[in-house]
C-alpha cells in the first residue's frame, strides 16, 4: 500500500527508490510500469497520462518503457539474440537485417557481442542482468527502470552493472528509475534519491546529501551495517 | 475473464503462427509415444478380457472385435486418452506458465505492452483443439490393432472374425460422437492447465502444486464433460 507518494523523475540522471524491504519500493515501481493499478492518483510520463490512457495510448507509452527485472526475466526457450530481439520482433516494422544490427548493437554495448547464440540457463547473473538491460534498450527506450539490478551478484559485477546503467542513462538522455537497497549503488550513482518507509515517501535527495540527513529512519537504514558505521 | 482476456485485444494474427506451430509440435508430436503405448495395450487388454468373459457358447466370438471397436471409439480413445494427455501436456502447460509467473517473464511481456494471456495461452488452447482428435484418432487405430493382435496371437480370436466384429452393427455417429468429445477435451485441459500455471504465486512449490491442480481440475473436468456429453448426445 502506497500513500501520498509524489516525485519527478528526471532523464539523464539516474534516479534511485530505496528503503527496506517491504517499503513499497516495488509496489511504487509497479504502479509507475503498468503492473499495478492505482487506486487514485496518476503517473505522468512527458505530461502523458498513463493508467487513464486509450489502449493505443498505453500501447504507444509501452514501446517507451524498458523494465530489467530483479530476475532479468529472460525467455528460457530463447537464445541471448532472439531475447534481444523480441520487442522488436513484437513491436517494430524493422526488416530483419535492421533489427539484427540493433541486437547486434545493444548486445555490443552492454559488452556480450559473442553471446548471440547462448541460452540463458548459460549466462552467468551479471551476464543474464546484461542482456536484460539490452533487451530493455533494444526499443531505443526513453524509460528504464530497474527492480534490484544488483540482486544476487558479488560487488564487482554490482558495481559494473551499475556503472553501465549510468552510462546508458546520461549516454542516450533515458530517465531511469532503479529500485534498491544496495547502499553501495547509491553512492556510485544515485544522483536523485527517493526514501520508501512504510509505503510513504520519507526523504527526497541525492548521494551526497543523504548523508547528513536528521530523519531518523532514513538513517538507521543507511547506517545499519558496521561498514558504513564506520564510514560515518 | 481469464478466456475473455486470451481471446479479446490480441497481438497481430501473424505473431501467433509460429507460436502455434511450435506448441503443436510440443503438444501433438511429442504425446505420440505415451499415446501410440496406452491406447495400444488399453485394446489389447480389452479384447483379452472380454474373451475372458465369454463363457456362454451362444455368443459369437466376434463379439470380442465389436466390443473393441465401440469402447475404444466411444470411450477409450476419446476418454483415456485425455487422461493420459491431462497428464503430460496439462502438468506441462501448467509448469510453463507458472514458472514464467514466478521468474517474471510473464510481467516482463506485460511492461512491453503484450497482453501476456493471450500470447501464451492462445497458441496453445488451438494447438490443443488442433492435435489432440489427431490424437485420438490415432488411438482408436492403435487400440483396435492392438485387440487384433493379442486377440489373434493369443488364439482367442481369428483374424476374419475379428475383422468381421469390427465392422458388425457399425453407427457412425460414434465417431462424430469422440470427435465432438475430444475438441471438447482438449478445450477443457488446455485451459484449466493454463489457468493454473497463469496464476500461480509463489515459488517452486507452487509451481509443482500448480502443476498437480491443472491434472486433477482437468480430469474432474474431463469426466464430468464426458458424462454431459453422453447425456445430450446420445
Amino acid at each position: 500500500m502506497l500513500f501520498d507518494v509524489s516525485a519527478v523523475f528526471k532523464p539523464g540522471i539516474t534516479n534511485m527508490i530505496i528503503g527496506g524491504s517491504g517499503t513499497g519500493k516495488s509496489v511504487l515501481l509497479k504502479n509507475i510500469v503498468g503492473l499495478i493499478v492505482p487506486d487514485t492518483g496518476s503517473v505522468l510520463f512527458d505530461g502523458r497520462d498513463f493508467h487513464n490512457g486509450s489502449r493505443e495510448e498505453k500501447k504507444a507509452l509501452r514501446q517507451e518503457i524498458g523494465m530489467l527485472f530483479q530476475s532479468a526475466a529472460l525467455f528460457d526457450s530463447k537464445t541471448v539474440e532472439e531475447n534481444v530481439r523480441f520487442p522488436l520482433d513484437m513491436l517494430s516494422t524493422m526488416p530483419m537485417d535492421e533489427k539484427m544490427d540493433r541486437v547486434n548493437f545493444c548486445l555490443k554495448r552492454v559488452g556480450l557481442e559473442n553471446a548471440n547464440k547462448k541460452m540463458p540457463s548459460e549466462l552467468s547473473g551479471g551476464m543474464k542482468k546484461r542482456v536484460g538491460i539490452a533487451r530493455a534498450i533494444a526499443l531505443q527506450t526513453k524509460y528504464l527502470f530497474c527492480d534490484e539490478p544488483n540482486s544476487g551478484l558479488d560487488p564487482l559485477t554490482s558495481i559494473m552493472i551499475d556503472n553501465l546503467i549510468h552510462e546508458i542513462t546520461t549516454e542516450y538522455n533515458i530517465t531511469t528509475v532503479i529500485v534498491s537497497h544496495d547502499m553501495n549503488s547509491v553512492m556510485e550513482i544515485g544522483e536523485h534519491i527517493i526514501f520508501m518507509y512504510r509505503g510513504a515517501k520519507l526523504w527526497e535527495g541525492n548521494n551526497e546529501t543523504i548523508f547528513h540527513s536528521d530523519v531518523k529512519e532514513l538513517n538507521e537504514f543507511i547506517f545499519s551495517n558496521k561498514l558504513m558505521r564506520r564510514f560515518k | 475473464m481469464f478466456l475473455w482476456r486470451a481471446f479479446t485485444n490480441r497481438e497481430p494474427l501473424r505473431i501467433y503462427w509460429k507460436l502455434y506451430i511450435d506448441e503443436c509440435l510440443l503438444i501433438g508430436i511429442d504425446s505420440l509415444t505415451i499415446v501410440a503405448i496406452t491406447s495400444t495395450f488399453i485394446g489389447a487388454v480389452t479384447a483379452v478380457q472380454t474373451a475372458y468373459n465369454l463363457v456362454s457358447p451362444l455368443i459369437p466370438v466376434y463379439i470380442i472385435g465389436l466390443i473393441v471397436r465401440d469402447m475404444t471409439i466411444l470411450e477409450l480413445a476419446p476418454t483415456v486418452t485425455a487422461i493420459v494427455f491431462a497428464g503430460k501436456v496439462g502438468s506441462n502447460i501448467a509448469g510453463q506458465l507458472g514458472t514464467m509467473r514466478i521468474t517474471e517473464q510473464i510481467d516482463a511481456l506485460e511492461v512491453m505492452g503484450i497482453n501476456s494471456t493471450s500470447f501464451l495461452v492462445l497458441p496453445k488452447i488451438f494447438a490443443g483443439i488442433t492435435m489432440y482428435p489427431l490424437l485420438v484418432i490415432l488411438a482408436g487405430f492403435l487400440a483396435i490393432l492392438g485387440g487384433y493382435v493379442a486377440g489373434t496371437l493369443g488364439g482367442l480370436i481369428t483374424p476374419d472374425e475379428y475383422i468381421y466384429g469390427i465392422r458388425a452393427d457399425f453407427i457412425e455417429f460414434n465417431v462424430t460422437f469422440a470427435l465432438v468429445k475430444s475438441f471438447v477435451f482438449a478445450f477443457l485441459i488446455t485451459s484449466i492447465s493454463a489457468f493454473q500455471g497463469y496464476y500461480t504465486q509463489g515459488g517452486a512449490l507452487e509451481v509443482g502444486i500448480a502443476s498437480t491442480k491443472a491434472v486433477t481440475n482437468s480430469c474432474i473436468a474431463l469426466l464430468l464433460a464426458d458424462y454431459l456429453l453422453a447425456e445430450l448426445l446420445v
